[in-house]
């Protein structure tokens, strides 16, 4: 049958399940918007910028498992997508963007719209492509899909001149993907893993270090099998939130910067860190040289580019999460040995850490709300059972800290990057893959403006997310770094002419509430998931709250500033 | 330390940029890098030349070895290799010096390619000590100009890349 390139685009998403796509229209796309008008299989979320697509897309990959996928123009499109990129980038999320490119005659002749998007984006994606000739489209499309999802997932985009889109040739729905540069390692090697045995065996003082790795390989189970044959507990780096429940007894909760007490004594004294997914961010590990000097290190990862790249690893295991620990527990299971009364003391140990040490913050009656008091809420609220997306700064860290996840794919969050304006977007995303769910967007006074025009996109699909400001007035975390290490210097980080709001909210047709005392709180959240629309939520809280612990940047992460 | 590093990859548009990005991105140093067709004309052969210590060499290789374009890396330096690197040497050739430049280029094998009446181009071909050499003893008589291709290089004995 005879197609044109739009429609071989379209069968080829169709092809890979695709049944949502996150875009904008432009001149070089119009042959794909001309056949998304009425196609029946593929529903088309309009966005109101192209960052807040991918976002979306991110934050659809992010919480269903499945890869997001967007469409924009050439030019200013394309341009428009590079944060979005770059933010699935670093934290390793199947994405696939499609750009409208320039007809290929015109390519390089600085055309109208045209923008060397291939190369602007080689930095921050996985692979990419520039279609040249039709007849390689629909392997390529597949390719880029393959690319995406497998081994450490990430974001993949794909050029498409317009005249490739335009001319038609004989469609014929292309064999298996095979690349022959592209062969991750699924595996594990055996005799390493016989290794991790005998190395978790001797230690008296193991803790596991857990990362987004667990959570993209669909490996909780196996993880928290793990933890529990063994009786070794668990902290998680910010991506790994979820992965392991934070109500389980071992669980240490989140490592790193602003990690617990617990968490950072506990990678500082061991002696054998089981790290899974994860890839020692300078976040997590503070000043290299002095972390966890005593400590042999397993690393399991599918990405042999994280292994030993910025702490020296002794029991390396190239792999797929999910399946070396399978086969690690399998063999663990056949260990006789006493876990609970070996590691006792240890166990022990860290109770003291925890009880000496607990994360810690004092809601006063009559004062101004506190920021950990509105999450706590939220998160007693919800029964932990929301998907929570965040922005950047303080309101992301007191997240990680006060939302007990317990479930992978509840925490929508750019970890790597740290993107302001990723949260909502990124919420938009998930509650288009769960429109039953409660899904909040924890934000900040700052970040929240970056991508706020997507509430006209929630208010026209009627996506029901519940955007929470923690509204401190401040760019907040970068002002707690002036407080504590500039001498008070707020340079530029007061945010005095912040709209209403509420008002704005209702400007868009959204729900807007206010809460000014704690009292407030509860009955506010309440309402607003009671809500059945898009709800912003402003908490005017205390503006100069901190968070602690903090490990000052370059410091070693058992020197914690404490509250 | 340095190392020499032969990388086939896809014989493709953007290869190249992808190579030169991952170095500069990453801030490792490039001494050398050619590349040519292979015998299969869709896969194309690199060879590296740069510096690092262990950790950084690791790194490099498998970078490399995780863009998706790339076929296979081989770090030659773990091995018994060849390289070779050729050189143009336009040189000062006033009367009184051009029996001087035959000789030595008749000494390291090279050959003139081109001449005019103030100029000789000389070409030779060798080990990085031996291009060097030669350009350390013309340059008295006064070279204009040289273009060197870089480094290549192979493994030797019957073991292949491929
Ligand atoms: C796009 C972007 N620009 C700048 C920054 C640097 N930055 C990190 S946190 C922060 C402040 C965020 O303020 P707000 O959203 O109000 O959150 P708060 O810290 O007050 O909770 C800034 C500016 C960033 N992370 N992302
Ligand atoms: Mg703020």
């Amino acid at each position: 049958m005879k197609k044109s390139g739009a429609g071989i685009f379209i069968e080829s998403l169709i092809r890979e399940k695709v049944n949502t796509i996150f875009g904008y229209p432009g001149g070089s796309v119009l042959n794909i918007y001309d056949i998304l008008f009425d196609n029946p299989h593929i529903r088309h979320i309009l966005v109101r910028h192209e960052q807040g697509a991918v976002h979306a897309a991110d934050g659809y990959a992010r919480a269903s498992g499945r890869p997001g996928v967007c469409v924009v123009t050439s030019g200013p499109g394309a341009t428009n997508t590079v944060t979005g990129i770059a933010t699935a980038y670093m934290d390793s999320i199947p994405v696939l963007i499609f750009t409208g490119q320039v007809p290929t005659p015109m390519i390089g002749n600085d055309a109208f719209q045209e923008a060397d998007i291939i190369g602007i984006s080689r930095p921050c994606t996985k692979h990419s492509y520039l279609v040249r000739d039709i007849s390689s489209l629909a392997r390529t499309i597949h390719e880029a899909f393959s690319i995406a999802t497998t081994g450490r997932p990430g974001p993949v985009l794909v050029d498409l001149p317009k005249d490739v889109l335009s001319t038609e040739i004989e469609y014929e729905s292309p064999k298996e993907v095979k690349i022959r540069g592209y062969r991750p390692n699924y595996e594990g090697h055996a005799g390493q893993i016989k290794k991790v045995v005998s190395a978790i065996i001797k230690a008296s003082r193991p803790v596991i270090f857990a990362g987004g790795g667990v959570i993209l390989s669909v490996a909780s189970k196996e993880l928290t099998e793990l933890a529990k044959i063994t009786n070794i507990p668990v902290t998680n780096s910010l991506m790994g939130l979820g992965g392991f429940s934070e109500l389980d007894p071992l669980s240490l909760g989140m490592c790193g910067m602003h990690g617990t007490f617990m968490a950072n004594m506990a990678l500082t004294e061991t002696d054998l860190i089981i790290a899974i997914g994860v890839r020692f961010d300078d976040r997590v590990t503070g000043k290299l040289d002095e972390f966890a000097v005593n400590a042999k290190i397993i690393h399991i990862d599918i990405d042999p580019t994280a292994i030993g790249k910025n702490v020296p690893v002794d029991i390396p295991i190239v792999g797929d999460v999910k399946n070396v620990l399978k086969k690690l527990n399998l063999l663990l299971k056949g260990e006789k040995k006493e876990w609970e009364r070996d590691h006792h003391v240890w166990l022990e140990q860290i109770e003291k850490w925890k009880s000496t040490y607990p994360l810690t913050y004092k809601q006063e009656k009559d004062k101004k709300i506190k920021p950990q008091y509105v999450i706590e809420q939220i998160n007693e609220i919800t029964r932990g059972d929301a998907i929570i997306a965040t922005e950047v700064g303080q309101n992301q860290m007191w997240t990680a800290q006060y939302y007990k996840f317990t479930k992978p794919r509840t925490l929508l969050t750019s970890g790597g990057l740290g993107t302001m304006g990723y949260g909502f977007p990124a919420a938009i995303g998930a509650q288009v893959a769960f429109p039953d769910k409660i899904v909040f967007d924890i934000a900040g006074d700052g970040s929240f403006q970056m991508n706020v025009q997507e509430l006209a996109t929630a208010v026209k699909y009627n996506l029901p997310v519940k955007v929470a400001i923690l509204n401190n007035g401040y760019l907040g975390m970068v002002r707690q770094w002036q407080q504590l290490f500039y001498n008070r210097r707020y340079s530029y980080t007061a945010l005095d002419s912040t709209p209403d709001f509420v008002k704005l909210a209702e400007a868009y047709g959204a729900v807007g509430l206010r809460a000014e005392k704690p009292e407030d709180v509860r009955k506010v959240i309440k309402e607003a998931i009671d809500t059945p629309k898009p709800v912003v939520i402003d908490f005017v809280v205390e503006p100069e709250e901190n968070v602690y612990p903090m490990v000052p940047a370059g410091r070693p992460i058992s020197e914690m500033i404490l509250l | 330390m340095r190392h020499t590093i032969s990388v086939l990859v896809e014989n493709e548009f953007g290869v190249l940029a992808r190579i030169a990005g991952l170095f500069s991105g990453r801030g490792f140093n490039i001494e050398s890098l050619c590349v040519a067709e292979s015998i299969d004309p869709s896969i194309s052969r690199m060879t590296i030349v740069t510096r690092g210590d262990d950790r950084i060499i690791e790194q490099i290789t498998k970078q490399l070895n995780k863009l998706v374009d790339v076929i296979k890396v081989v770090d030659l330096t773990e091995e018994k290799f060849v390289d070779r690197e050729m050189v143009l040497i336009k040189v000062n050739a006033e009367p009184s010096v051009r029996e001087e430049i035959l000789r030595i280029t008749d000494i390291f094998r090279g050959k003139i390619v081109d001449v005019s009446p103030k100029t000789y181009t000389v070409e030779v071909t060798g080990d990085e000590d031996k291009i060097v050499a030669i350009i350390e003893l013309l340059k008295p008589l006064g070279i204009k100009e040289i273009a060197r291709t870089g480094r290549i290089a192979m493994s030797r004995g019957t073991k292949l890349l491929g």
